[in-house]
């Protein structure tokens, strides 16, 4: 980098920096901060503010000849120009001279200071930005004392103006430096805001339906320099001084984007902490400065006064509150009888801390810790995940990602923003999906198959890619040879698997697929190589690699031959309510959560917890990156972490369990989980200075973001183990009914991390099976508003829509809105009587 | 002046029609350079010519067409019709009476820059005109002279209008293409310029409507004929666009370097009603009035003579005032004019313009204060040199330059009120 | 889809004037169709735009508030629209545009009684020696009226009149 290095002076001090460095970064690094409102180092510089003016001297040059002049001493003779020119928008020269506090610099910025004054309202007292607002301190720094403009003059707008429900514009405050419009343009590529008008009345503007419709929007206010763009959670809540800031981990998907909570008491009621916001907590290497409005604006169910805060034992056929000591000794009595036949059911919201105890405790009694879920191949990942050092943000062009079964920008938004960046720097990207998604237009190949056969579409590109003969009547078509090729070519790949229409073996096969995919490339070993899996929780790799597993043929069948089960962190009746039944035929059922769900209510002893918000633990993100959580706030009074109520329980049927600190936990992963060894919860505290720079003394330059001071995580090595096992045959699909009923991903379902957030309730998935317009003809149902879903002797109404990218012999339906569906169906179809 | 270079339909009248324009010589320059200048030769020529941009900047026209990218393909020529200044009205006689010459202009800047397609963006309020254009266009498709294989070589030409929707700042060349693109009409960061990246990133000529109207007499009669007219360093013949207080407002090509007199007195008739001059707007808007004092009055109308006077030739659209003019007043038009027409983009532009027009709204209407006027000079001065494009400049001298000039007709407001 | 059924000729026509990657470009001549298609630019125009185009609702609607020849609200459907710019002011116009308001009863930019047209002042529009000129804004086209007279502009009122009684 240094060998291309320009050097110039800078305020009196000589620097190198590398060619093609803007000015106001190059004086960012050595220290100077040249304050700037519309340039944001993410985004492209288009020096609309002008509050970066600088005086730029650049080597005098002979007209004639061009050759450097020299003065009498041999120095080279500096021509500074005539007018100020903006430092955002200049890369640097050799040989320049600049100076940004001399007064000709200084004036020009107290006049665009004064310009902007002009018709930005006297807020700060009612305004959310102040306090940390870039625009106030240069104000503070630079303004006049009185204005000179008539108060008369200033001109009156809109002040709370919805763009859509849940971002707010004040059209008085924006200060027109389109940061919120490029970032959706450049960053999010979802133009759904824009400027409109022109000269004074330049304004944003959207026509969206809803309003802002974009996935990201709540980054918008982070970035916007001043108090116009808030967020409609946040706004007129609290002081940015008075809130305490804990850094945490999100908890919605695996991407483990960092999150900073910011908390204070309420300023009625009972004074409960309470967890004003949630902002980005800035890791280059996962989620840079962003975070999806999920992240953002789902944070409510973890605070809720609706929790639980007190263990209940059932008496007498109903439960009534008892202290954790009647509680923990009742439960364990129970626990302790049920042998072999008990059934431990986790979800992968558990910290890996929570895990690690909840299986010791479950195969100390005898019994098997299974995981909630329905997705295979976790201990591929262990094996062939991402190498460490792996950055999607670094990848572009030679590079290649191979997204398969999954559709990212529901499932988990800020991998989907990441890659589709990948591909916009040069990356190979290639789409596969029964369907269309949001990442097509990105990439440079899509993969077509039918509805649920993802499986083949992935034998077809490894039969493709090694020539197998026994996998060639995988390889269907000329675009799986040509994206097998480009595969090949590719000097990186990473495979992103989910299991969109896929059943457990499916998914297992496809894993298989995938993880021989990347061995035969030799795609292995080395980082941005490797398999993701596109988990529906936060720490599902986590629960992989503390050893649970999910039940391949799923929870009806083994409930029926279990004694008793311990339920934590899921709800299997509210899933699917016939599970109900089996429950209740249990001797004994245990229920540990953060609400009294409908599993809980049929339970024997329910004991409370802490949320992610409340306690410390790890997550191990879908790249294999172990983040710590710290605690933001307390929980009910009476609400342990998960891990520790295990270790309690432990104790009282005599099992050493470690039950102190989460560290202490954590130590004992370390020694007994290969993976994880040699890790402490020191390394993981461990942070380093990030570039571009957040959160600092100049919040105008990054944002309002947070710096991580909290630690960056560590990505964990693969476990060595040789060759990925032998592949799987895709299974013959026998059409069996009408329809293929596949359970899609959308980001905001009717799940209980999402209800408890009021502000997103319009824009939440409804229940309702999405077909295609050929098979709605097909089924009968033209003029049907309502269809009777039925299979396995099941039946359900619900709403059907025709949508013309459905794909044929498929119908979608959303998972989380209600129907107790989360595998591929063959279902029976028909219009529903009314 | 012997004959009409551009505005030849004053003496060859029919020339609108293609069968005239023919008859007349037309389009023979065309078919000689595609079929036998290669276009790095006409590139020369119109370099030797001196042919200076004429709709505003007087940027050398060959010179600017010789930064195109080598190698980078392909490239597009745009006509510039947007014509908005106030006082011009130049490019649309010339578009309505002599459609062929210009069109044959476009034609030939689009072979020496070796694009096969062209666009004339015209201001929306041109709206008959450009379907008169079409029209035209159609025709010469029709006539071989546009379209695929033209004269029997591999070069092809479509020229395609594209109408604007009323916005002055969409004449900013930048601007232009960010509407031609179907963007907000912002002008964009310069460099790169449109030579390197122009019309969706590519190698694009953006030229005026009288520039091009230009190049078809050059090819023809050369380079040394057109230097014959005019100044050294302004050669061949400017169309003055003249209005205000005269008697024969309309547009009058003469060569550069005649003076003010001469347009002002002989051809425009002089002031009417026996008023004595008061100043001279030689550029519309778009820079410094002048004072008509008969060293201005004398000076030779051409980039370099207005320069030296303190203003700009621009455009060229002189605007005539008398004596019963408050040049206060006419600042408070140019100053409306800017306020209007400011695309917002950049602070001082946009909050500048806004805060003049209130205060020259308050001088006009009576209810000044004292310090009024330092005021309205701090602020304009203030916008000067930080502006993202011309149009900041533009506003900010119009007001600093009549209250340097005419200063009593400023103190008058300030003082009496209406 | 009413733009795209009714008017299939012409938008191929916009449309085939860019290069297809850039169908962008033919923004602002679709605009102009579904103006003179709805009277004016609603929710339903911009999208119908947005979706021949490939754009964004937004995309197309922000513009619509940059161009003064666009309308986003439903307005008279003639725009008498005078120039008052310094060149056209040096030669009276804007004593014929009061003079003009004054002959019809009307107030400022109100619209007179039968609502079906307005009067407004302008900026330059390039016919700076042909003054008084305005313009005449209609969703068809635009038509320029030079060298008027008040008694010229009155003729135009009222043959305008007579249009919109007609139907």
């Amino acid at each position: 980098m240094s060998s291309n290095g320009v050097r110039l002076t800078i305020e009196g001090t000589e620097i190198s920096s590398p060619s093609g460095t803007l000015l106001v970064d190059a004086a960012k690094r050595m220290g100077i901060d040249i304050p700037v409102f519309c340039y944001h180092p993410k985004l492209k510089p288009v020096g609309m503010c002008r509050m970066c003016l600088v005086e730029i001297g650049r080597p005098a040059r002979d007209r004639a000849t061009g050759q450097p002049v020299f003065s009498e001493q041999g120095a080279p003779v500096i021509q500074f120009g005539a007018n100020l020119e903006t430092a955002c928008t200049t890369q640097v020269g050799e040989g320049w001279q600049v100076r940004v506090f001399s007064g000709k610099a200084v004036e020009g910025r107290k006049a665009i200071v004064e310009y902007l004054l002009t018709s930005h309202p006297l807020d700060c007292p009612i305004c959310d930005k102040g306090g940390e607002c870039p625009l106030q301190n240069l104000t503070m720094e630079h303004g006049a004392g009185l204005s000179r403009f008539l108060f008369d003059e200033k001109q009156h707008l809109a002040k709370h103006l919805a763009l859509g429900e849940l971002i707010f514009l004040d059209r008085e405050r924006c200060i027109q430096c389109a940061r919120c419009t490029r970032f959706q343009d450049e960053v999010a590529d979802d133009p759904v805001i824009g400027l409109s008008q022109r000269g004074r009345r330049l304004e944003i503007v959207t026509y969206s339906d809803p309003g802002f419709d974009s996935y990201f929007s709540g980054n918008s206010t982070d970035i916007c320099p001043v108090g116009a763009l808030t967020t409609a959670d946040f706004r007129f809540g609290a002081r940015p001084w008075e809130l305490n800031a804990a850094a945490s981990i999100c908890p919605h998907c695996p991407v483990g984007c960092n999150l900073t909570l910011n908390t204070r008491r309420a300023a009625g009621g009972d004074g409960r902490e309470t967890i004003k916001r949630v902002m980005p907590r800035q890791n280059e290497q996962v989620n840079e400065i962003w975070i999806c409005d999920k992240g953002r604006f789902a944070h409510h169910y973890a605070h809720s006064a609706d929790r639980l805060s007190r263990p209940l034992v059932r008496e007498n056929g109903t439960l009534v509150e008892a202290s954790w000591e009647a509680a923990l000794n009742r439960a364990a009595d129970l626990l302790g009888r049920l042998g072999a036949g008990l059934l431990g059911l986790a979800g992968g919201r558990l910290s890996n801390e929570d895990l690690f105890n909840f299986r010791a405790l479950i195969e100390g009694l005898g019994g098997t810790p299974v995981m909630d879920d329905w997705m295979a191949g976790g201990d591929l990942v262990r094996q062939f995940g991402v190498y460490p050092g792996t950055n999607l943000g670094t990848l572009g062009q030679g590079d290649a990602v191979l997204v398969i079964a999954t559709d990212l920008h529901e499932e988990a938004p800020i991998w989907w923003l990441r890659i589709k960046q990948a591909a916009e720097r040069g990356a190979e990207l290639i789409v596969a999906n029964a369907r269309q998604t949001r990442l097509d237009s990105y990439s440079t190949q899509q993969l077509r198959y039918a509805p649920g056969d993802a499986v083949r579409a992935g034998l077809g590109l490894l039969g493709a890619l090694t020539g197998d003969p026994k996998l060639q009547s995988y390889v269907e078509d000329r675009q799986t040879t040509a994206a097998a090729k480009a595969l090949s070519a590719a000097r990186n790949l990473i495979v992103v698997y989910g299991n969109e229409g896929l059943d457990y073996p499916g998914s297992e096969a496809l894993a298989r697929a995938c993880a021989r995919l990347l061995s035969a490339g030799n795609h292995l070993g080395r980082p941005n190589n490797g398999l993701i899996a596109v988990w529906p929780r936060a720490n599902t790799q986590g629960a992989w690699d503390m050893g649970l597993r999910p039940l391949p043929a799923g929870l009806a069948g083994r409930l029926e031959q279990s004694t008793g089960a311990y339920v934590v962190a899921a709800d299997p009746v509210g899933d699917d309510p016939t599970v109900g039944q089996l429950l209740t035929g249990l001797r004994g059922l245990v229920v540990q959560d953060l609400f009294l769900s409908p599993t809980a209510e049929l339970a024997d002893v329910v004991l409370p917890v802490q949320s992610f918000v409340e306690r410390e633990g790890t997550f191990t993100s879908g790249e294999r990156r172990v983040q710590r959580l710290y605690p933001a706030m307390p929980g009910p009074v009476e609400s342990l972490a998960d891990w520790k109520i295990f270790a309690e329980l432990g104790h009282r049927l005599g099992l050493e369990l470690e039950g102190r600190t989460a560290g202490q936990v954590f130590a004992r992963i370390a020694a007994q989980i290969p993976d994880y060894a040699g890790l402490n919860y020191t390394d993981l505290a461990v942070s380093a200075r990030q570039w571009p720079e957040v959160g600092g003394e100049d919040l105008y330059y990054g944002g309002t973001a947070y710096d991580n001071r909290q630690g960056l995580g560590v990505q964990l090595a693969p476990r060595p183990g040789g060759e990925p096992p032998e592949w799987l045959a895709a299974a013959e699909r026998r059409p069996s009914g009408d329809l293929l009923l596949i359970p899609i991903s959308r980001l905001y379902d009717r799940g209980a991390t999402v209800l408890p957030s009021e502000l997103l309730s319009l824009r939440l998935a409804e229940l309702k099976l999405a077909i295609h317009p050929e098979d709605a003809e097909r089924l009968g149902l033209i003029g049907a508003s309502r269809v009777e879903l039925s299979w396995d002797g099941r039946a359900s109404t619900v709403e059907f829509a025709i949508e013309q990218d459905v794909p044929r012999g498929a119908g979608l339906v959303v998972r989380s809105t209600g129907l107790p569906l989360n595998r591929p169906t063959e279902v029976g179809v028909r219009p529903a009587s009314s | 002046m012997a004959e009409p270079i551009v505005l030849r339909h004053r003496t060859l009248p029919g020339l609108d029609r293609l069968t005239a324009y023919r008859e007349n010589g037309g389009y023979q320059a065309f078919e000689k350079a595609v079929r036998s200048q290669a276009p790095e030769a006409v590139i020369q020529l119109v370099k030797d010519s001196g042919l200076r941009g004429r709709g505003g900047a007087g940027f050398p026209t060959g010179v600017k067409w010789s930064f195109l990218t080598p190698g980078v393909f392909p490239r597009y020529v745009v006509a510039n019709a947007d014509e908005s200044e106030p006082g011009t009205f130049k490019d649309r006689e010339i578009m309505e009476r002599n459609p062929f010459q210009f069109l044959e202009g476009v034609a030939i800047c689009a072979y020496a820059a070796q694009a096969n397609v062209a666009y004339v963006y015209c201001r929306g309020e041109f709206w008959d005109l450009t379907g008169e254009l079409d029209r035209k266009i159609a025709e010469l498709e029709r006539a071989g002279l546009l379209g695929e294989r033209l004269f029997g070589t591999d070069y092809s030409l479509r020229i395609h209008t594209h109408l604007g929707a009323g916005a002055y700042i969409c004449g900013e060349e930048t601007a232009l293409l960010e509407s031609l693109e179907g963007k907000l009409g912002q002008p964009r960061l310069r460099p790169p310029f449109p030579a390197a990246e122009g019309l969706y990133g590519k190698p694009t000529v953006v030229n005026n409507v009288e520039t091009l109207a230009n190049l078809p007499p050059i090819l023809e009669r050369g380079a040394d004929w057109y230097r014959s007219v005019g100044t050294k360093q302004s050669p061949g013949t400017k169309v003055f666009s003249l209005s205000g207080h005269v008697e024969r407002p309309g547009n009058v090509e003469l060569p550069l370097g005649t003076t003010f007199r001469e347009l002002i007195f002989e051809h425009g008739g002089g002031i009417p009603g026996g008023k004595a001059i008061k100043a001279i707007l030689p550029a519309g808007a778009s820079a410094p009035i002048l004072p008509a004092a008969d060293d201005v009055l004398d000076s030779g109308m051409d980039y370099e003579s207005l320069a030296a006077l303190g203003s700009a030739l621009g455009s060229a659209s002189i605007i005539v005032l008398d004596e019963t003019v408050n040049i206060a007043w006419a600042e408070s038009k140019i100053t409306d004019f800017f306020e209007h027409e400011s695309c917002g983009k950049c602070t001082p532009c946009r909050e500048g313009t806004y805060w003049m027009k209130h205060i020259l709204g308050r001088l006009m209407g009576g209810e000044a204060r004292s310090e009024d006027i330092g005021l309205l000079e701090s602020v304009g001065s203030g916008i000067r040199g930080k502006c993202l494009c011309a149009l900041g400049d533009f506003a900010a001298l119009a007001v600093t330059s009549g209250i340097e000039r005419f200063g009593t007709d400023f103190e008058i407001h300030a003082v009496n009120g209406r | 889809m009413a733009l795209a059924e009714k008017h299939r000729a012409e938008i191929q026509a916009i449309l085939a004037k860019y290069p297809p990657e850039h169908k962008r470009s033919a923004v602002m001549g679709l605009l102009y169709l579904a103006q003179r298609e709805y009277g004016y630019l609603d929710r339903q125009a911009i999208t119908e735009v947005g979706d021949l185009l490939n754009l964004e609702p937004t995309e197309v609607g922000s513009l619509i508030g940059f161009y003064t020849l666009y309308h986003d609200r439903p307005g008279p459907t003639y725009r008498l629209q005078v120039c008052t710019d310094l060149p056209c002011a040096l030669r009276g116009a804007e004593h014929f545009a009061r003079e003009l308001r004054r002959s019809l009863g009307v107030a400022g930019n109100e619209p007179p009684t039968d609502g079906e047209f307005v009067i407004e002042e302008v900026k330059c529009l390039a016919a700076c020696d042909r003054v008084p000129v305005f313009q005449l804004q209609e969703p068809e086209g635009i038509h320029y009226y030079e060298s008027q007279t008040i008694e010229t502009a009155l003729a135009v009122v009222e043959e305008i009149r007579g249009r919109t009684a007609n139907g």
